[in-house]
């Protein structure tokens, strides 16, 4: 959203990304927008789904039996710090901040393992009270859901690790911060998903 | 590789490479787009041969030529590869091939990502087919309807290849749609704003648009076929209280923009034919956008159409029905605009002329039939019959198609440097609008006297003989016409008429530079100072500039990688069919892919950055 013109990198646009662009947008940045507003159809489907199949179930475990608010509210705060320590991390690696940004790169990519394993926990859990994969409708549309977000921060966290090892190299001067800047927007929509499903499935009853 | 050729010299021309190895590595827009033309080609007669065994079968009342369960597998594949592999990709290669070279790109944006949705296409395709080799095509219809899909209903191997196959091809897809997005968004030349931009250039952006909002649904409802099929869920199980309509909505809310995505693009290749060929500019040009734009949009509120069958109640069906019947609006306005243009214009009538206006009146006739299935009473009695089948062959065979046909007369002498002959086109063109007629307009009356869909075979002393016999016979003449057209682009290519730069007349910048393009397209981009540059004041200036180099030109360099990514990614999700262990392999090799695309300078040398 800011100068278009930041060299190029890894993934390559047709021309030296130092020509101009018909709106001035950088492409990289607007092919990403262009594959976010498909995702948003993609969780779209997904949380439909699981609203059409609410409260149809006759056997349980139901959620409210298995939710717990309190821990999934600290995995939501969790993922919202995130988003804090990616902007400070992009704010490091624009400035040149070469102390900073791999240390917030590395904050905001624990972050997201924290959440990683919080889920994992959730889930155990929730097995161990009877809620398979196959046991109702709740159980099959709750873990697609959020199984294929948290995905998404595991492929997030992946990304995030490798732009931590080449910001500790010195590989990362803020003529490369589009590729953090791209990151980051994966990041922050996984997190504004999280709050779709936050809200919609754990709170609303 | 590193020998490639990443700076183009002026005097270099485009196809002095050859080889396999220079096709496998290509990042060039217009070798892809030859690559997924000839590619569709390939499905587009296969999926015909499938329509044939189709007919041979119905010729006769009790008729035993294929068995019941191959008939299903012969529908079902006809349909998938039609739409999947034929008519959509067919509409990639003018994408790819065209909308550069009209909006005074370079490239894509992405060219190897550009290759690698190429590669995913060809395999994925591949994949589909294999199902017959390996224990039997789908044979669900290409809409799949659930609980039919269900390993209880469906234990073989085919719905999983139908599945698998579906989303290997919309990862390709997905990658083109947001690629030409940005291409056309980004890469116009100067002037060029969005209302200065040619109406095939726009419907290829709205169609993007389409695919990049349309394919994540059916992504998630074939995902949740998959977990169903393969690890016992319950999404569309309705012994566990499940509801089977879920994938109708889901399959539809994908279903009915994709009937956009197959024919807009139909509608912009006839709005750059139509007014060449009257001499005229396009009439209404921005209403035509905005119709296009205008249907595109309401595609996403029309999907349960397709299912007042099942009951959904007067609202909902109150609802669809009037936004189905909204849809007739744009839809009219534009043709009434491409009668306009044609209105008081200088018509010629060459081979792309006749197929565009072909296009507009084959297309009402499908356009009316559908606007009466719109209707939830009239379609309680039309649905699942032959006169469905009558309207989609319509607006797809006589819509898609003929438009297609159209824009390959048109572009092939810009492709190939050689123009097609008139005389067979003309030969193609009639056999094929007659042929088109006789198969499909009797399907209208076998559908109406009760004849259902993808039933193999029909009582004697019904009525349907007669008609049925008409459709096979009408088949037999649409497989002569492509013969004929398969003739004369081979004879062309070899010896036809040279073209020249600009053969018909053209308004639009791709005449302005030679045939074939060299690889950079455009010596020095022009700038555009308004709609139909070449027809305006600018002419001469705008084709002086594009065959002038000032400064050098960087062109990207070739890459192996896109294909092996496309490679992985195609074992990764079709190992799946055989259990998650099958599809390591392909996890290597798409991680190694796509790692070494990533570290792979996308420039030669990169020093001008």
């Amino acid at each position: 959203m800011t100068d278009a013109a930041l060299p190029l990198a890894a993934a390559g646009a047709a021309a030296p990304a130092a020509e101009r662009t018909s709106t001035g947008l950088n492409s990289r940045k607007l092919l990403f927008w262009s594959f976010i507003g498909s995702e948003c159809m993609f969780f779209g489907s997904l949380i439909a789904t699981y609203m059409v199949y609410r409260g149809r179930d006759t056997t349980g475990p139901f959620p409210h039996d298995v939710f717990d608010i309190p821990l999934t509210s600290y995995s939501a705060l969790i993922l919202l710090v995130s988003s804090l320590t990616m902007v400070l991390a992009l704010s490091a690696v624009q400035r040149g901040d070469r102390r900073r940004a791999p240390l917030w790169l590395a904050a905001t990519a624990l972050l997201g393992v924290h959440f990683l394993a919080n889920q994992a926990w959730e889930f155990t859990h929730f097995v161990e009270k009877g809620l398979k994969l196959q046991t109702n409708l709740f159980s099959c549309s709750f873990y697609v859901l959020t199984g294929f977000h948290g995905t998404h921060v595991l492929v997030g966290t992946i990304w995030l690790w490798s732009l931590f090892t080449l910001a500790v190299r010195g590989k990362l001067p803020p003529g490369r911060a589009l590729d953090v800047e791209v990151a980051g927007l994966y990041w922050h929509f996984v997190d504004v998903v999280w709050i779709a499903i936050f809200t919609l499935v754990y709170l609303i009853h | 590789m590193e020998s490639s050729a990443a700076i183009a010299g002026a005097a270099a021309p485009a196809r002095s490479e050859g080889g396999l190895w220079s096709w496998i590595t290509t990042v060039d827009h217009k070798r892809i787009g030859l690559l997924y033309g000839v590619t569709a080609f390939a499905f587009f007669v296969l999926g015909g041969v499938e329509a044939m065994l189709i007919r041979i079968q119905l010729a006769r009342p009790e008729n035993h030529f294929v068995s019941p369960e191959t008939y299903n597998q012969l529908f079902t594949m006809h349909g998938t590869t039609m739409i999947f592999l034929a008519v959509m990709p067919l509409s990639a290669a003018f994408f790819n091939f065209v909308v550069p070279l009209q909006i005074g790109a370079r490239d894509v944006a992405f060219p190897r990502l550009n290759a690698f949705s190429y590669w995913v296409f060809l395999l994925g395709g591949i994949f589909i087919n294999l199902s017959f080799f390996l224990g039997g095509a789908p044979d669900t219809g290409w809409f799949g309807y659930a609980n039919l899909t269900s390993t209880q209903y469906s234990p073989g191997h085919g719905v999983d290849f139908w599945a698998v196959g579906l989303q290997i091809l919309g990862i390709a897809s997905l990658a083109a749609a947001f690629n030409f997005i940005v291409t056309i968004v980004n890469l116009r030349a100067p002037g060029m704003r969005l209302m200065r931009m040619p109406v095939f250039s726009w419907m290829t952006l709205v169609t993007s648009c389409l695919i990049a909002l349309a394919f994540p649904v059916i992504t998630v409802a074939l995902v949740l076929l998959l977990f169903d099929r393969m690890a016992g869920t319950n999404f569309y199980v309705p012994a566990s209280g499940a509801d089977p309509l879920l994938w109708q909505h889901l399959f539809w809310l994908f279903g009915h923009p994709e009937v956009y995505i197959l024919i807009l693009p139909a509608m912009g290749i006839v709005s750059e034919v139509l007014p060449t060929f009257s001499r005229k500019p396009l009439f209404g040009y921005p209403v035509v956008v905005y119709s296009g734009i205008f249907i595109g949009f309401l595609g996403f509120g029309v999907w349960s159409h397709h299912m007042f069958a099942v009951g959904l109640g007067p609202m909902a069906d109150s609802f669809f029905a009037i936004s189905t019947m909204l849809i007739a609006i744009p839809t009219g306005v534009k043709i009434f605009n491409w009668i306009g243009t044609m209105w008081g214009g200088r018509l010629e009538l060459r081979t792309p002329m006749l197929f565009a206006i072909g296009f507009i009146a084959m297309f009402i006739i499908g356009g009316l039939s559908g606007v009466m299935h719109a209707s939830p009473p009239a379609d309680l009695q039309q649905t699942d019959t032959y006169f469905v089948v009558a309207h989609i062959h319509y607006v797809l065979f006589g819509g898609s198609i003929m438009a297609i046909f159209a824009g390959l007369y048109y572009w092939f002498p810009k492709i190939t440097g050689r123009l097609l002959d008139d005389r067979l086109g003309k030969w193609h063109f009639w056999l094929n609008l007659l042929a088109m007629n006789l198969t499909f307009f009797p399907m209208h009356f076998a559908g109406l006297l009760g004849m259902p869909r993808r039933i193999y075979t029909y009582p004697h002393g019904l009525g349907l003989d007669g008609l049925n016999l008409a459709s096979t016979l009408g088949v037999f003449g649409l497989a002569a016409a492509t013969l004929v057209f398969m003739w004369n682009v081979i004879a062309s290519w070899w010896r036809g008429a040279p073209a020249g730069d600009d053969p018909w007349g053209g308004a639009t910048l791709e005449w302005a530079i030679p045939s074939p393009p060299p690889e950079h397209n455009f010596a020095t981009v022009p700038e555009v100072h308004g709609l139909n540059p070449l027809w305006g004041a600018h002419a001469a200036e705008i084709r002086a500039l594009a065959v002038t180099p000032r400064g050098p030109i960087h062109m990207p360099r070739r890459s192996f990688w896109p294909a092996v990514s496309a490679l992985g990614v195609t074992l990764l999700l079709g190992g799946m069919v055989f259990g998650w262990w099958s599809g390591i392999p392909g996890l290597v090799i798409t991680l190694l892919g796509i790692y070494s695309w990533a570290f792979q300078p996308a420039h030669e040398g990169g020093a001008h950055d």
